[in-house]
């Protein structure tokens, strides 16, 4: 009989409550009539988000001192615990903003099901121990996407981001699995701590096996070069599947790349800042350069999240926990801000029943100003003003690379800013200063849906976005404990 | 109380902008708030003792622990009086926009006020971190502000105006990082100083700007023109005395090393600024042009001042900050007024206006003859400083300061008579009012404040800096 190594349930709860939650929703698809089946669904679905994140909290609390669980295949710790709340947060966020879309009824419940599966995977995906659980959790939630991206079958070009992102993503899952073998075949381990103290670093194997995984890694987390994905399918996919892939794959892709590279590979960081740097400079050139000529918003925003990856990175690439708490605290305005603006672009798309684009974003600020305000504080954020947390992100990131002795990283992420503020600002531009009238559009009819939740899912955005500025101290104290369960050398 | 100053603007912006309320109610609302700061303003000058100096009425609070990082602010006797500037021009242009009945007005209100909060936040921030933000606080309602309210070409004016300022913020973000983890701290009582050029650089950059510094100034013309008047006067009377603060407050008093260095170049810009400005002011072909080039010559003139760095240049250039923010502000606000009635600011089709409108006359001439810098005005109190202070660092930069003295006669004279003297013009009807009492309203007190200081100007220049030594000051950095 094969020895059963002893399981923490109360660790893997929030994945566990998501996978629930997924199963649920499933079943309504059969057990439940047409006509309340979506809501079924998306209560289901909320409520697993909701456990999940209050079973984050609790893994936070009574998880002080960090340590490997089921056979060391999975971390309990804080960092686990604070990444898990802030998926989570999000797939509560995007429930919310999924509901009131006008898509075709008859895939309601598995479009939950999905949902809530991808947020398990991530869940797990952050908590990874060894390689083995770290290609598995990306698969998983890889491929709940994938299907998310196609759900919604009557979607111009829907199909076609699916394709890309599948193939594409599998290429990279590949490229990630491949490396995996060959720090495997260098190390003899599949756990990171186990293949830190294997002492291989010299290693070809290793060394091209890191490379790998890094690339791997960065294709989720569409940094650049590794980005050719994602304006496709950002714009192709569901509005509300794209606002979880900004932020909640973003950010599981980003603590991963931390965990794996500052746990696994402590010998060979002169190699994998100076990478991670390159990638953060690639990422922040083209995704800013790119999004400059873009007309369509929701092609900005990928573009805009390529360049935001590069912030984050430089966070990474410090390592230090500086740089760790820079990258944690980022990701909680930034998932905000990311959610926020792809709802405010959906709400404009069930609006006028086409894609957004800067043209027909014309004086929507004025006619919805509590949407407009929200745009405005979002775009802000992304590009570092004061009264948003995204300001404060920047500055912790700039600090990090300065502290680790880059401080023309530095002079690099503050040009990269200056050419940001151009689409930034036009997007506000086009949102107060010009005039509606300015444009022929024929609106769909009627006066603007009135959606309470997609209102409310905004609304609490702008309150994470504005409030990160203001209680950096907490958020901080939180990101600080996270990172102290990284072994820091 | 420090905090107070803050915060009531922006309680106040937050209230115009969520509570439903009619635009005469939010405009009322706006203008109380307003005359309220004024109000907490003067309690604040009566209470400073400009007799110990140095920092009062300081307020700290930590914001984030592990890079150092407080929420600090407190009034110097020099910030004192810019923070009066600013609570007076805003209440004064928060007044003008409620009568002249601005197009959504709760937005605009609030938007206005939110500026108040942030402006009077630059100059009382003192930390790094903290002054930055407010610095860029400014930017937020300004670029609405221009762009939405602005004229036809308000979209290239902000674009432009943002993108030069934010060049300069965003080095000068890069100095901030540089210069307080060097340091260990971002409280500017305790970060030390610093010898790093290229630091010293970073902030100029976004002083110069701001300010704006010859050559700096593409931005400048387009945003004043084609801002709404009272925005104008913000933007020349107020927001560009943030520059001068930074230039005083962080620039000279933090880098006495690479200010001395770099002493020559700034001389120079400024003088080049100072003479360019005062020429194209004389040659610009409209009133807002007038005003706004004269900006950038008296910009130049108080950045010489403070880079002087001795007694006389630092009094003269912080009563300097305070005559050209009123008067500039008068000037737009009047200009407002004249379009207004003319529907164009172009020299060539006003005149006549003196005839039948004694108050815009009286007005219109005072201001001008302050701005001219005529014996006795407050504003040739401060140029006259000014120029004596630079005096001491070379007699060829008071040459420079002597001729744009004479070219601001000229410019300043050439309006006036442009405006209200010779035959009338072809913009200029019969029924067109003089200035309404509202507006007498809002241009006679700030008038009052500038003949008060003409009578009285030691009133700032002996209770800016400690026991009247701003060289002393400086050197200590403000300790």
């Amino acid at each position: 009989m094969i020895p059963r190594p002893h399981v923490d349930w109360f660790a893997l709860a929030p994945v566990n409550s998501l996978l629930l939650a997924a199963g649920v929703a499933l079943l309504s698809a059969v057990l439940v009539p047409r006509s309340g089946r979506k809501a079924v669904a998306a209560a289901f679905c909320a409520l697993g988000y909701a456990a999940a994140f209050g079973f984050a909290i609790a893994l936070y609390v009574k998880s002080a001192d960090g340590h490997g669980v089921v056979a060391d295949a999975f971390d309990r710790d804080r960092l686990t615990a604070l990444a898990t709340m802030i998926v989570a947060g999000t797939g509560l966020l995007v429930t919310g903003l999924a509901y009131g879309e006008r898509a075709r009824e008859d895939h309601a419940a598995e479009y939950y099901a999905l949902l809530a599966a991808s947020g398990a995977g991530m869940a797990f995906f952050v908590g990874a121990n060894n390689l083995m659980t770290l290609f598995l959790a990306l698969e998983w939630f890889s491929i709940s996407l994938y299907i998310l991206c196609a759900i919604d079958r009557d979607r111009l070009g829907g199909l076609e981001a699916a394709l890309k992102y599948l193939i594409i993503g599998s290429f990279g899952s590949a490229v990630l699995l491949f490396g995996s073998a060959l720090v495997y075949g260098a190390t003899g381990k599949l756990d990171f701590p186990g293949i830190a103290a294997a002492g291989a670093q010299d290693d070809a194997l290793l060394v091209l096996g890191l490379a790998m995984l890094i690339a791997g890694l960065a294709f989720k987390a569409s940094a650049a070069p590794f980005h050719m994905w994602t304006p496709d399918v950002y714009e192709g996919a569901p509005t509300p599947v794209t606002a979880f892939m900004a932020a909640a794959t973003k950010t599981a892709a980003l603590v991963v790349t931390l965990r794996v590279l500052v746990t696994a590979f402590p010998a060979n960081a002169h190699l994998w800042t100076v990478a991670i740097a390159a990638i953060a400079v690639c990422s922040l050139a083209i995704g800013n350069f790119a999004a400059l000529v873009q007309r369509g918003v929701k092609r900005m925003l990928a573009y805009s999240s390529i360049s935001q990856a590069g912030f984050m990175l430089i966070g990474v690439s410090a390592n230090s926990e500086l740089g760790g708490r820079a990258l944690l605290y980022y990701l909680i305005p930034y998932t905000a801000m990311s959610v926020g603006s792809f709802a405010v672009v959906a709400a404009r798309e069930r609006e006028l029943g086409v894609p957004v684009t800067f043209e027909n974003m014309a004086g929507f600020g004025w006619e919805r100003p509590l949407l407009g305000i929200s745009m405005w504080a979002f775009l802000l954020g992304f590009a570092g003003f004061p009264l948003t947390g995204g300001f404060i992100g920047k500055f912790y990131v700039f600090a990090a690379a300065y502290e680790h002795g880059w401080t023309w990283l530095v002079i690099v992420g503050v040009l990269a800013t200056l050419v940001s503020l151009y689409y930034y600002l036009g997007l506000v531009r086009a949102m107060f200063m010009r005039r509606t009238e300015d444009l022929q559009l024929a609106p769909i009819g009627g006066s603007p849906p009135r959606d309470a939740l997609l209102q409310t899912t905004v609304f609490t955005c702008l309150v994470v976005t504005v409030g990160s500025f203001f209680a950096v101290q907490p958020l901080i104290d939180l990101c600080k404990h996270a990172v102290n369960a990284l072994p820091w050398v | 109380m420090t905090t107070l100053l803050i915060c009531l603007p922006l309680a106040a912006a937050l209230i115009v902008w969520v509570l439903p309320m009619n635009p005469v109610s939010a405009g009322s609302l706006a203008l109380l708030a307003a005359l309220a700061e004024v109000g907490v303003w003067i309690q604040l000058l009566v209470r400073y003792d400009f007799a110990q100096g140095g920092l009062q009425f300081s307020d700290r609070h930590t914001w984030f622990s592990d890079l150092n990082v407080s929420y600090h602010v407190g009034v110097y006797g020099f910030s004192v009086w810019l923070v009066g500037l600013t609570v007076v021009v805003m209440a004064a242009t928060i007044a003008y926009g409620f009568w002249a009945g601005r197009e959504r007005l709760r937005a605009y209100m609030g938007l206005m006020l939110f500026l108040n909060g942030a402006i009077v936040g630059v100059f009382v921030a003192q930390d790094l971190l903290l002054f930055y933000a407010f610095f860029e606080a400014m930017l937020i309602p300004l670029y609405v502000l221009v762009g939405v309210w602005g004229g036809p070409g308000r979209m290239g004016a902000t674009l432009k105006f943002i993108l030069y300022t934010m060049a300069g913020s965003l080095l000068m973000l890069a100095s901030i990082v540089v210069y307080g983890l060097s340091q260990h701290t971002f409280d500017l009582t305790q970060i030390g100083e610093s010898s790093s050029q290229w630091i010293f650089l970073g902030f100029v950059a976004a002083f110069a700007i701001k300010a704006p510094l010859f050559p700096l100034h593409g931005w400048l013309p387009d945003a004043y023109r084609e801002s709404s008047p009272e925005v104008a006067a913000v933007l020349s009377g107020v927001v560009s005395k943030a520059a001068a603060y930074g230039f005083l407050r962080i620039a000279v008093a933090k880098f006495p090393g690479p200010a001395h260095d770099f002493r020559a170049p700034i001389l120079a810009l400024a003088a080049v600024g100072l003479i360019y400005g005062s020429l194209l002011a004389f040659r610009a072909p409209d009133l807002r042009g007038v005003i706004a080039y004269s900006s950038l010559a008296q910009m130049g003139l108080i950045t010489m001042g403070v880079f002087a760095v001795n007694d006389l240049g630092l009094d003269g250039s912080v009563l300097q900050m305070v005559n050209h923010g009123l008067v500039s502000a008068t000037l737009f606000l009047l200009a407002g007024m004249v379009e207004r009635r003319t529907l164009t600011g172009e020299l060539g089709r006003l005149g006549g206006m003196a005839r039948g409108r004694p108050a815009l006359a009286t007005v219109l001439l005072t201001t001008g003859v302050i701005a001219l810098a005529v014996p006795l005005s407050s504003a040739f109190a401060g140029e006259f400083l000014i120029l004596a202070g630079v005096f001491q660092r070379g007699w060829g930069w008071a040459v420079a300061g002597a001729v744009a003295i004479v070219l601001a006669a000229m410019y300043v004279l050439r309006l006036v008579s442009a405006v209200l003297h010779r035959d009338v013009g072809p913009a200029v009807s019969d029924s067109a009012l003089d200035l309404r009492p509202a507006e007498l309203g809002v241009t006679v007190p700030l008038l009052a404040c500038l003949l008060a200081l003409s009578v009285w100007p030691a009133a700032i220049t002996q209770h800016s800096f400690r026991g009247d030594h701003g060289a002393a000051d400086v050197a200590a950095q403000f300790k």
